[in-house]
């Protein structure tokens, strides 16, 4: 139905959005390793110094690893929670079956803003001190339904006829869980903690509310609400960019069988999840 | 010795196939374990406080020790409502009006590229759309937004662009403006998704026989592939709408003096007038639940 300057035209267009999508990420890298102390554009010289001033930064340290850790610990939690919950609604059908992946989607679907307020007062009301363990909390409400999502993706699509000829050849739930389940869902799990991971690296609005320290997201926020030490934030977000885009990256391969369709069903459980975000 | 190993072994097995038969067995057992930590655990700690966080939105507060009273009231509400000091309602509609701008400004962008991948793009360069779209979704949001108030800025490269082009500067950072297109950017390529994977479903011989019947380019387009697509541009704004309606980040980073979303003042009372702040949070769920309702009847459900 096009014609031929149809055609170039939307090839232009379909580029021109691309470079939308990436100028800001590229400007970002290239302010990293900006000479000047001062930002502003064109970059005179380019320079490594930043990178070993904020390696050296006992407080960007400090920042990192506890998103590092409170990372680690809420995609645990996830992974549990999340692949447990995936197992029940597919196996079995029971009253409210609907209702749980309603449930897991809550914290997705509704503003960050809301999620966070809603824990933080209920900590204050519980009378818990804000500390690691609230912040991964907080995290594990929006990186369960990361896990659960692609957890069953991955059931839907495996025979059930697999685990009954296990329980024929007599092996029991164990056996049948290590040697048949265990092999067909491992990357889906894989898949589905590195998102859980990225998503929780990269989050800030339910952190500021439940953050009982600092975590990098937190860290630049105060450091770019102040206008202090960009620099050295630029240097991080050119590292919290390579530390979110490579997780997302290596569970795409995953998940993907070089089919588009898997990859839009990728990209929509991304589009839910980073909303909390 | 060895008979004792065996039989301990033995045991092992026993118990582990007694206790697959005892699960087998009852089925209903098998789901209670499995469901009950997590959906207890998420029940506990985030349903119960959501709840209560609603609830509070119908208390009121004490104006002058800012202690919440425990007696159900509309105040709240009715001071963001009111028309004597319609701040906050001012607020409440900037908000709604950007969200409004930021969704139609998305679908207009991601319509052509959405187009160009589902129907005219090869299988290799379709994958790497994909990757070169999704990648930046998934880079920091917040460095994304960051990124923007350098662009933006005085001496930033938008104005070196413009004065290299011979025009003269523009003054987009820390306004309106500067929102508006921070939050098309930062939402774009959830637009893009589901206007993809529509068309990609639109049969190619649709738009054969809207040719074979006389039809050129832009009749096709008006007649046949925008109403079939239109769910999807719906269910993309689903999402466009809703984001915009709940961030604060944005408007503290690039906006300016008169830029404050409802998600700012939700923020900036948490933590002293709790019950105001959950009121005001009430309102983009009451603006998003009429949304998804209208939603709902376009058929954007289906598309997502």
């Amino acid at each position: 139905m096009e014609t031929r300057a149809t055609r170039a035209g939307l090839k232009v267009w379909t580029w021109l959005i691309v470079a939308f999508l990436w100028i800001p990420l590229v400007v970002i890298g290239l302010y990293a390793f900006n000479g000047s102390q001062i930002q502003s554009w064109p970059i005179s010289h380019l320079t490594f110094h930043w990178f070993s001033m904020a390696w050296h930064d006992s407080q960007v340290r400090d920042a990192l690893w506890l998103s590092v850790k409170v990372g680690l610990l809420a995609t645990g939690v996830a992974l549990a929670l999340g692949t447990m919950a995936a197992f029940a609604v597919h196996r079995f059908r029971f009253f409210g079956r609907e209702s749980v992946s309603l449930l897991f989607l809550l914290p997705i679907a509704l503003p960050g803003i809301i999620t966070g307020m809603a824990l933080s007062s209920a900590f204050s009301f519980a009378g818990v001190q804000l500390t690691m363990w609230t912040i991964v909390i907080g995290h594990s409400t929006f990186c369960v339904v990361v896990v659960y999502n692609n957890v069953i993706a991955r059931l839907r699509r495996t025979s059930p006829s697999l685990i009954e000829a296990s329980m024929d050849l007599g092996a029991d739930g164990w056996q049948t869980f290590r040697y048949v389940t265990w092999p067909l869902i491992s990357t889906a799990l894989v898949a589905g903690g590195l998102l859980a991971f990225a998503l929780s690296f990269d989050e800030v609005i339910v952190t500021t509310f439940t953050a009982g320290g600092t975590t990098l997201p937190i860290f630049i926020l105060n450091n770019l609400r102040q206008g202090q030490q960009l620099p050295i934030v630029n240097v991080i977000a050119c590292v919290v960019i390579l530390l979110t885009v490579v997780p997302v990256w290596v569970s795409q391969r995953l998940t993907s069988d070089g089919d588009g369709a898997t990859a839009v069903r990728a990209a929509a459980a991304a589009a839910q999840s980073s909303q909390s975000a | 010795m060895d008979v004792e190993a065996r039989t301990s072994a033995g045991s092992l097995r026993g118990a582990r196939l007694r206790l697959s038969a005892a699960f087998w067995r009852r089925p209903w057992l098998k789901l209670l374990a499995l469901l009950l930590p997590p959906v207890a655990a998420f029940g506990l700690v985030y349903v119960t406080s959501l709840g209560a966080l609603l609830a509070s939105a119908f208390w009121s507060s004490d104006a002058f020790t800012a202690k919440v009273i425990h007696s159900w009231s509309l105040t709240q509400f009715r001071a963001i409502f009111s028309l004597s000091d319609p701040t906050y309602l001012r607020i409440a509609i900037r908000t709604v009006l950007i969200a409004a701008a930021v969704t139609v400004t998305d679908a207009v962008l991601a319509f052509p590229i959405a187009y160009y991948m589902a129907r005219l793009a090869t299988r290799r360069m379709r994958s790497l759309l994909f990757v070169l779209i999704l990648l930046p979704l998934w880079s920091s949001y917040l460095v994304r937004i960051y990124s923007w108030t350098t662009i933006l800025s005085k001496t930033g490269p938008l104005n070196w662009l413009l004065n290299g082009l011979g025009l003269p500067d523009t003054h987009l950072a820390y306004t309106n403006w500067a929102m508006w297109i921070v939050f098309s950017y930062v939402w774009l390529p959830f637009m893009i998704l589901p206007i993809y994977t529509a068309i990609e479903r639109v049969p190619g011989n649709f738009f054969e026989a809207s040719a074979d019947l006389g039809a050129r380019g832009p009749r096709t387009f008006r007649s046949v592939l925008l109403p079939l697509v239109f769910p999807a541009i719906v269910a993309g704004s689903i999402f466009t709408f809703s984001l915009t309606l709940g961030d604060y980040i944005t408007p503290l980073l690039v906006g300016g003096p008169g830029s404050l979303l409802i998600g700012n003042i939700v923020y900036e009372n948490s933590s002293t007038n709790l019950a105001f702040a959950a009121a005001f949070a009430v309102v983009p769920i009451g603006v998003m639940g009429v949304y998804l309702a209208i939603a709902r009847r376009l058929g954007a459900f289906e598309a997502v």
